[in-house]
């Protein structure tokens, strides 16, 4: 009997490990795979000129670019407002029937699907405001679809500046927004931008709701102005591996590309966690 | 209850009750505290001082579920009126909290913030830290590193850049809740002799578990139980010859 | 004075209308995507939208059939459930009940890789390596299958259930696990007894936002379950073609005239789309509340 036990145990331990050794191995398998077929595909010339003859030979500037341009575009609309948003959740709301519309909006938003947001941005930027597909559209949708990443990075960031410093000031005959401008936001900052950051990450990632607002196939120069329709890397993948000419001949593009949506969206990420760390040190010293 | 306490009385308090919720946490509150002298709040855990305390700067205002009915008048104006601006208010009744609170700034920047905000100029703020620093009883100790972290001091060091930080904004009272309570015996010792020092200026209200620490500093003490203020005198009185029965048991160690 | 309470309630003015703006996108898309999707209707009766079994958007005669492409989602979705749960939440256990904190410390992060992976990347990685893979492994005519969407979809959905399942785990107290290890129970009998049970509500909300993740993705299950719009059957399905609401979506909003039926017929789907992840969601965070405050 006991004896029994002892080697339930072992068995289901042992598979507990099978299992996060699986997990492993699969990041492990995924990272090699891009990894190890992109390398020989980048190098200057792939990430600094413009495809040629048909999308099967030459680079992927024109991706890169419309990539960053909707990062700009979709954080200068997103950042500011997702964090005056927690700042009214988190210091001013009091409970009430509003500021529970505003979580469940929060929740909800943050739940629905990325393609849904396309058919939106669709709906409403290309089609209701008239903006066309666009980078402006493009922008928007994947503004409000990290909106609820970046309201969650700040409220959370704001939880943990402590009550103290806010009675401390308040109880100085200091308003509240002066309160919260000089001693709450300086110490939430850090985490606020680590969220932001992340979102970044999602942005270059995303590419249902690009399709849907102005992600282009092809375009042989650069966006000229935010009304522009654009090319950026993840539909440019898709693009190539899906529907190129001669898919099995451009595979390295494929993976090249892959590689660096790889790289930006994981270096967004390592960036995100080295800042936090940074600051949570020099705060807890 | 004696109530001839001799001098002009600065902050009175009527009628005064609070519930937090459905809790009613302070009941019928009355007390007169004199002007330029200390007053301590004693009672067992939980009887309300801290409560009461927070309803003179009305920093109760800040949690939702509280509500207060009843009149606080400091120099004959009712603070719960309408036109009280609460800022105003928390300028003039500075408070000082339990646990030492300094902001992650330089010792500078604790003390010159609450001038600052309030429109000291640039060229008096360097006067206006060195005063409030030295009433503060710190100067000495801390002259020759005024820009190094305010997190970087010793608790008592802390709580004391604390009271600085409030006197810089020069208030007309200061409310103490337990200051002494997560210090050492020197520190505490030498934040009495502040409070002592500060009384000559300042009205006091200090919230204390320590009998002693009463006894000591205070001039007047009101006792406390379970939201009820069952007794306030002279502290001498309070202590020697208490006239209710729960305070005599309290002072005396037997419940608390 | 009152220049001051001026600028407070300005200020205050402003971030309530920042905040506000989260509830007003979330109500204007209800009404875009609604109002594009009901005028289908005019000329498709719901009932044939819900029960034909066919999706011919541009065939002669036209058929607009929600059923194969909801049962697409469905069968992706359920192979995702049943391959990514029971993984990620041993892996959980494993990485907050038995890996020593060092081993844990590089686990956590490289779990978190996979949820920082666009899903454009797994999409690619599924086309090219898992699908000739799963083709050959099991003699199949095409690696484009439900299950090949089901295994990416599950490798996703890992991320999200090892976090939220090892949160919940976490948050069991430690005075219940031992009193169960002091009455003589081996570690394992603690967990699967104890630990396990207590954490249960918290897994479950995490099961339910895997869910919720899962049925919404796109690119990946576009990129390799073959898309073709069959009614699968179960569980022979898993291993041929299927395509699921996202997918179609995706594939043909590019083609459609605008304010054709079949565009708005995209809208409706998007519609049912919106509607079932809405009610995961609430479910979930309903969940999530439950087991916080029960702690
Ligand atoms: N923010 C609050 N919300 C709800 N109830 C509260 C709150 N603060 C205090 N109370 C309740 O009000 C009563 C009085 O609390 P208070 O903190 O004033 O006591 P106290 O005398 O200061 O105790 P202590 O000596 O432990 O500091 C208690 O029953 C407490 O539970
Ligand atoms: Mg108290």
């Amino acid at each position: 009997m006991f004896s029994n036990a002892k080697t339930n145990e072992k068995i289901a331990f042992a598979m507990l490990r099978l299992a996060v050794l699986a997990v492993v191995a699969f990041v492990c398998i995924i990272l090699y795979y891009i990894i190890s077929n992109g390398l020989s595909a980048i190098s200057l010339e792939f990430i600094t000129e413009m495809p040629r003859n048909r999308m099967t030979e030459g680079g992927i500037y024109p991706a890169i670019m419309g990539t960053i341009y909707l990062i700009i575009g979709s954080m200068a609309f997103a950042m500011p407002l997702g964090i005056l948003s927690a700042i009214y959740v988190n210091e001013y709301a009091k409970p009430s029937k509003t500021t529970w519309a505003i979580e469940m909006a929060i929740i909800n938003l943050a739940g629905t699907p990325s393609v849904v947001f396309g058919l939106f941005g669709l709906a409403l930027f290309v089609k209701y405001l008239g903006f066309g597909p666009s980078i402006l559209s493009a922008s928007l949708t994947l503004g409000l679809l990290i909106l609820p990443v970046i309201i969650r990075a700040s409220q959370e960031a704001l939880i943990t500046v402590p009550k103290e410093y806010r009675e401390a000031s308040l109880a100085l005959g200091v308003t509240k927004w002066e309160t919260t401008r000089r001693v709450v936001l300086p110490a939430a900052i850090p985490g606020m931008i680590t969220g932001a950051i992340l979102s970044i990450g999602r942005v270059a990632g995303e590419t249902a709701p690009i399709l849907l607002t102005g992600a282009a196939y092809f375009l042989p120069r650069l966006p000229n102005s935010i009304y522009s329709q654009f090319m950026a890397l993840p539909y440019h993948l898709y693009v190539l591996a899906t529907s190129g000419t001669n898919i099995a001949q451009t595979r390295p593009l494929q993976y090249g590309t892959a590689l660096i949506l790889l790289i930006i969206v994981l270096s967004v990420n390592i960036i995100a966690v080295v800042f936090r760390n940074h600051y949570r040190k020099k705060l807890s010293r | 209850m004696s109530s001839d306490l001799g001098k002009k009385t600065e902050i009175q308090v009527k009628d005064l009750n609070l519930w937090y919720g459905d809790n009613h946490a302070l009941h019928d509150v009355s007390i007169n505290i004199p002007k330029n002298s200390v007053t301590a709040l004693i009672g067992p855990s939980g009887c309300g001082k801290s409560t009461f305390l927070r309803c003179l700067n009305r920093m109760n205002d800040l949690i939702p579920s509280c509500r207060i009915e009843g009149d606080v008048h400091i120099d004959g104006e009712n603070i719960y009126s309408k036109n009280i601006d609460v800022v105003d208010l928390r300028k003039r009744v500075g408070m000082v909290f339990q646990k030492p609170n300094p902001f992650p700034m330089s010792i500078y920047d604790n003390v010159s913030y609450g001038p600052k905000i309030h429109g000291a100029k640039k060229s008096d703020l360097d006067g206006i830290v060195e005063d409030a620093l030295k009433s503060g009883a710190l100067w000495k100790e801390v002259s020759d590193r005024l820009q190094s972290s305010a997190l970087d001091l010793s608790g008592g060091q802390q709580q004391r850049l604390c009271i600085a930080r409030t006197l810089a904004v020069k208030p007309e009272v200061i409310l103490f809740d337990e200051p002494c309570s997560a210090l050492d015996p020197l520190s505490t010792s030498k934040i009495e002799d502040l409070i002592l020092e500060l009384k000559k200026d300042y009205t006091i209200v200090i919230v204390t578990h320590n009998m002693q620490q009463a006894a000591r500093v205070s001039d007047h003490t009101a006792f406390f139980l379970v939201g009820d203020m069952v007794e306030f005198g002279k502290t001498e009185q309070i202590f020697e010859s208490p006239q209710e029965k729960s305070t005599e048991d309290y002072i005396t160690g037997r419940f608390g | 004075m009152i220049n001051r309470n001026l600028k407070e309630k300005g200020i205050e003015s402003l971030l309530f209308f920042s905040a506000v703006i989260a509830v007003v996108a979330l109500f204007l898309l209800c009404i875009f995507l609604f109002s594009d999707g009901i005028i289908l209707f005019k000329h498709i009766s719901v009932t044939s939208f819900i029960t034909d079994t066919k999706w011919f958007p541009t065939a002669e005669p036209v058929h607009f059939g929600l059923l194969p492409l909801l049962l697409g989602s469905i069968i992706v979705t359920t192979g995702a459930v049943i391959f990514s749960v029971p993984l990620g939440i041993a892996a959980a256990i494993y990485i907050s009940e038995l890996a020593d904190p060092k081993i844990a410390n590089i686990v956590k992060p490289v779990t978190e890789i996979l949820a920082g992976i666009p899903s454009v990347v797994y999409g690619f990685f599924g086309l090219v390596v898992l699908v000739p893979f799963l083709q050959k492994s099991l003699g199949l005519p095409t690696g484009q299958t439900a299950l090949t969407g089901s295994i990416m979809l599950g490798i996703m959905a890992l991320p999200t259930i090892i976090s939220i399942s090892e949160d919940a785990i976490n948050s069991v107290p430690r005075s219940l696990k031992e009193g169960s290890l002091a009455l003589g129970s081996t570690k394992w009998q603690t967990i699967y007894k104890v630990t396990v049970p207590a954490a249960l509500s918290g897994i479950s909300a995490a099961v339910m936002l895997g869910i919720g993740r899962a049925i919404g993705e796109t690119m990946t299950v576009m990129m390799v379950t073959g898309n073709s719009a069959v009614i699968p059957g179960f569980p022979s399905g898993l291993f041929a073609p299927v395509r699921t609401m996202t997918a179609t979506i995706a594939l043909e909003m590019g083609e459609v005239p605008q304010g054709s039926d079949h565009f708005h017929a995209l809208f409706a789907i998007g519609s049912v789309l919106f509607i079932t992840t809405f009610i995961i969601n609430i479910i979930a965070n309903y969940i999530k509340r439950r087991y916080r405050f029960s702690l």
